[in-house]
């Protein structure tokens, strides 16, 4: 698999994860590559608008898009899950996100942000992200958070593609934590700092892959 | 649902080699940092701090390296700090495995520096440590000190924090210096003067002498809880903090 090297993100210990997940990885911000990868893993952290700046120099919404298209899956982490959906909001600033998934990321609405540390999460059934791992405590930081979950199906959507939304909860707020739709996923989370109960959920992930 | 108390030893690293005593029947090397941090991870720790007290450019280096090697194998949150002073030296840091940076000293010196690494890195990759002391003639009851605790640094403490937090720093390290080495117990009343000022965390430090110091702590306000000593010493284990916690109604990991 790929990890996608476009200056973002504590690339670091996001590849020594997934290497401890089992898979082979290799860190780059070649288009080739992250296309033909069995899974493409998009990390970001810090701003949304220096986050897409990034990803946009590389063309990376691109080949996003195309393996989606493809059914080829892809997993973003933290503003690597904040950047697939359609905005995000930041200082009163809006920037345009890849649009993979209706929605708008906005400021947490809590006494105390960031949001940082260990927090419990709700499994939707049907999860495989989670699987084993229901009951676990993942690591979270960040400001801003996906508050509502948008996108339309309806009873003819195949179960494979029914998303299952994970939702965490801090200060009396509710935000997406992790999303899988398909070949896409997202976490909130950081699971490459989550200890063991991240490592099973990236095993998950590893493992699913064809 | 809500978030677990963190629970975070603090090693003082010193060209790679920790310092302060270490007392782990269980560890083949008690100075090396890296077994430290599997050991801690082990136990619960929710979080690591390093604080590099090199004096030299070697010894910085040294650290870096150990930085590295503890990200490759300990896979929860790594905050270091010590001698950061400009945004190359986070992103070093960063680069080097590191998830959040401490800075002090030099923030005071230049409080823009704070707003600089938030603009670069995001605020949450900023911690903001605060030395922080009884001071009667002070707006708050409180200054920050620089030298360990020696010297004022001629603000008010709370203030500070305030201002921290408004330039970007993504959580407060308040270690209350008059507490520290006692063993007495958490300065309360500072957490609690911080805690109703910023609304950013606030990681509490100085005075834990047993586990039952801790459940305090946090009734005052703090969201995390940070020691280096008892913990090095083997006095009292994580766990036995967690435990603690958890009886007082504090959620745990």
């Amino acid at each position: 698999m790929v990890v996608l090297d476009y200056g973002s993100g504590n690339l670091r210990s996001a590849v020594r994860a997934v290497e401890r997940a089992g898979a082979a990885v290799t860190l780059t911000s070649d288009l080739d590559l992250a296309m033909e990868a069995d899974g493409l893993l998009v990390p970001g952290v810090g701003a949304y608008a220096a986050c897409m700046r990034g990803l946009r120099a590389i063309r990376g919404e691109r080949v996003i898009a195309r393996r989606l298209s493809g059914g080829r899956p892809v997993l973003g982490i933290c503003v690597g899950m904040q950047i697939l959906f359609e905005r995000g909001i930041e200082h009163g600033v809006e920037t345009e996100g890849c649009g993979e998934w209706p929605g708008v990321v906005e400021r947490i609405q809590a006494p105390i942000v960031p949001h940082m540390g260990w927090n419990t999460v709700d499994v939707p059934v049907g999860t495989r992200l989670f699987a084993g791992i229901e009951d676990e405590r993942f690591y979270f930081v960040h400001s801003y958070a996906v508050r509502d979950w948008t996108l339309v199906t309806n009873d003819r959507t195949p179960d494979s593609h029914q998303p299952r939304v994970t939702w965490a909860e801090h200060g009396g707020d509710r935000f997406v934590a992790a999303a899988e739709n398909g070949p896409l996923s997202a976490t909130q989370f950081h699971p490459e700092k989550s200890g063991d109960a991240g490592a099973a959920l990236l095993r998950n992930w590893v493992n699913s892959l064809v | 649902m809500s978030l677990a108390v963190r629970v975070i030893p603090c090693l003082d690293v010193d060209a790679g080699r920790v310092v302060k005593g270490i007392n782990f029947k269980e560890l083949r090397d008690a100075g090396d940092p890296v077994e430290l941090a599997r050991t801690y991870d082990a136990e619960g720790a929710d979080e690591l701090t390093f604080l590099d007290i090199s004096a030299s450019h070697e010894g910085r280096a040294t650290t870096l390296e150990i930085v590295s090697a503890t990200a490759e194998q300990v896979f929860i949150p790594l905050t270091v700090g010590g001698g950061i002073r400009s945004v190359e030296d986070v992103d070093r840091m960063l680069r080097a495995g590191a998830d959040k940076i401490a800075v002090n000293t030099a923030a005071i010196h230049r409080p823009e520096l704070v707003a600089e690494i938030a603009d670069r890195f995001g605020n949450q990759v900023l911690v903001l440590s605060v030395d922080a002391r009884r001071a009667p003639g002070t707006d708050s009851g409180f200054e920050v000190t620089t030298h360990g605790g020696r010297k004022s640094a001629g603000l008010d403490a709370i203030a500070w924090a305030v201002q921290a937090a408004e330039l970007g720093s993504g959580e407060i390290l308040l270690n209350a210096m008059d507490a520290d080495g006692t063993e007495d117990g958490f300065d309360l009343e500072l957490i609690e003067a911080v805690r109703r000022e910023v609304s950013i965390p606030v990681i509490a430090s100085g005075g834990a002498g047993a586990a039952e110091h801790f459940p305090p702590a946090v009734e005052a306000g703090a969201d995390a809880v940070l020691a280096a000593t008892i913990f090095h010493f083997g006095k009292v284990r994580i766990g036995d903090v967690k435990q603690s916690l958890g009886d007082a109604g504090y959620p745990v990991r």
